[in-house]
């Protein structure tokens, strides 16, 4: 959930002018056909975490910007404001407390054909599924993100330079989609990335309601290191069961991790009291196969359950709260976590009405 | 550090009820994800089903659905979505009509 570190401490004015030329840029093109305001979405919660008995209390804002500029270009842009108030270590009481603004990501997107998308700008790599789709915080069923979400990327999970992506293959019984990313190296606090490549294909079989994907990525600096990906979803139909899994593996560590979560429609369905209650659970564990550090896991073998129990309040808020035991050769934590969530969507400004 | 506590709390509240207040809006959409929350999974892949159905399995397969939104936001979701979840225009365009019955 926190965002890299090299993308943090930026000035909020740099920050707020990024956004503003946005806009700028938006509203400048020809946009605000009937359907296509654009609007402002995200997240905005309170968190906390407690690990080790140190506890860690954030409240943040995760806002999400989508503008069209006319009928084949849309600009997107998700950013991360966090304010830290950690507990003061070595017997003394109270908290210090810091504060982090960043870009997540700032990318346009033009669509180039019916079955072709081509990104340009600061894009989430999309490795394996973690970091492209399950990092916001109104999506997230658990505080922290996996181990192995930061496997090939030490410092940033965005790339920056371009991306092809889209539907290669639509059947009825099957679709195969398609990623495909270049991405140059990149220094600047807001747009940190590693020179790489890579990519990711995805079979859906919606019958059986069932994605399996693999994924690639090889840095060209440093190491020249390559990474593989795999993943499995699973959502049976008739219920509201998910199944999530993912297999990471570099050349000197690998890991996987296997989330379910569950709501029950048998009370009066998914709005009732108890359909409203959502049980999480997820098993993970990383392997190092050597001494080298040469990517974000664990640097020891490391075994980690999260119990979780979310509830899904009305008007789109969401509470969060988990228990984690985290098993290492180093030591073995425990990690209580406890949030809310509100979700926002609604138009930038007043457009025409459809 | 209290003070600052207090700060955040009072700046999240304020965004809140922002939020919420430009959520007042009535929104179309809003019946089509309340019909899809109600009949969960149930799909018929007529017109309107075909729609239902890929947001079922690509929209929300990652997130909850949101309780509804502005009709004149619909097209820029659709377009989004495309992007997140790599939709062909195919699969664009029943979203759309999904979300505009």
């Amino acid at each position: 959930m926190f965002p890299p570190s090299s993308v943090l401490s930026t000035p909020l004015p740099r920050l707020l002018s990024c956004l503003g030329a946005l806009l700028a840029v938006a509203a400048s093109g020809n946009i605000c056909a009937a359907q296509d305001t654009p609007l402002i979405s995200g997240g905005v919660g309170f968190f906390s975490q407690t690990t080790g008995g140190q506890t860690l209390l954030y409240p943040t804002i995760q806002p999400l910007l989508a503008a069209p500029v006319g009928n084949h270009l849309l600009i997107e842009s998700r950013a991360s404001l966090f304010e830290f108030f950690s507990e003061k270590g070595a017997g003394q009481s109270g908290y210090d407390h810091s504060h982090f603004i960043g870009l997540t990501y700032l990318q346009g997107d033009i669509a180039a054909s019916p079955h072709v998308t081509v990104v340009l700008g600061d894009y989430l790599i999309p490795f394996n599924t973690y970091n492209d789709r399950l990092t916001p915080i109104w999506i997230s069923n658990l505080q922290d993100g996996p181990l192995i979400a930061n496997l090939t990327f030490t410092s940033s999970g965005s790339g920056l330079g371009g991306m092809l992506s889209g539907n290669a293959i639509e059947r009825k019984l099957f679709s195969i989609d398609y990623n495909a990313y270049y991405s140059v190296r990149s220094g600047n606090e807001q747009f940190s990335a590693s020179h790489g490549i890579g990519g990711r294909s995805s079979l859906h079989l919606p019958q059986q309601r069932l994605e399996l994907g693999l994924s690639y990525n090889r840095l060209l600096q440093g190491t020249r290191e390559n990474f593989y990906g795999a993943h499995a979803w699973w959502e049976p139909k008739d219920t509201a069961f998910r199944l999530r899994s993912e297999y990471g593996r570099g050349h000197h560590a690998h890991g996987y991790w296997v989330e379910a979560d569950y709501r029950t429609q048998a009370f009066g369905g998914l709005d009732s009291p108890i359909g409203r209650i959502e049980p999480v659970l997820r098993f993970q564990q990383t392997f190092r196969r050597d001494n080298v550090l040469s990517d974000g896991l664990p640097a020891v073998n490391t075994q980690r359950v999260d119990f979780g129990l979310d509830y899904n309040l009305p008007h789109n808020t969401r509470i969060l709260t988990s228990y984690a035991r985290q098993f290492s050769a180093t030591r073995d934590v425990n990690v209580w976590e406890t949030g809310i969530v509100y979700r926002f969507l609604f138009p930038a400004w007043k457009g025409k009405q459809p | 550090m209290n003070r600052r506590l207090v700060l955040c709390a009072a700046l999240l509240t304020s965004i809140c009820a922002i939020a919420m207040r430009a959520q007042d809006s009535p929104a179309l959409s809003a019946k089509a994800l309340k019909r899809h929350a109600d009949a969960n999974s149930s799909v018929k892949e007529d017109d309107q089903g075909e729609g239902e159905s890929i947001f079922a399995r690509r929209c929300s397969n990652c997130h909850n659905a949101p309780e509804g939104f502005s009709p004149r936001i619909s097209g820029t979701v659709v377009r989004h979505m495309r992007v997140r979840a790599n939709l062909s225009q195919h699969e664009e365009e029943a979203l759309l009509r999904f979300f505009n019955p």
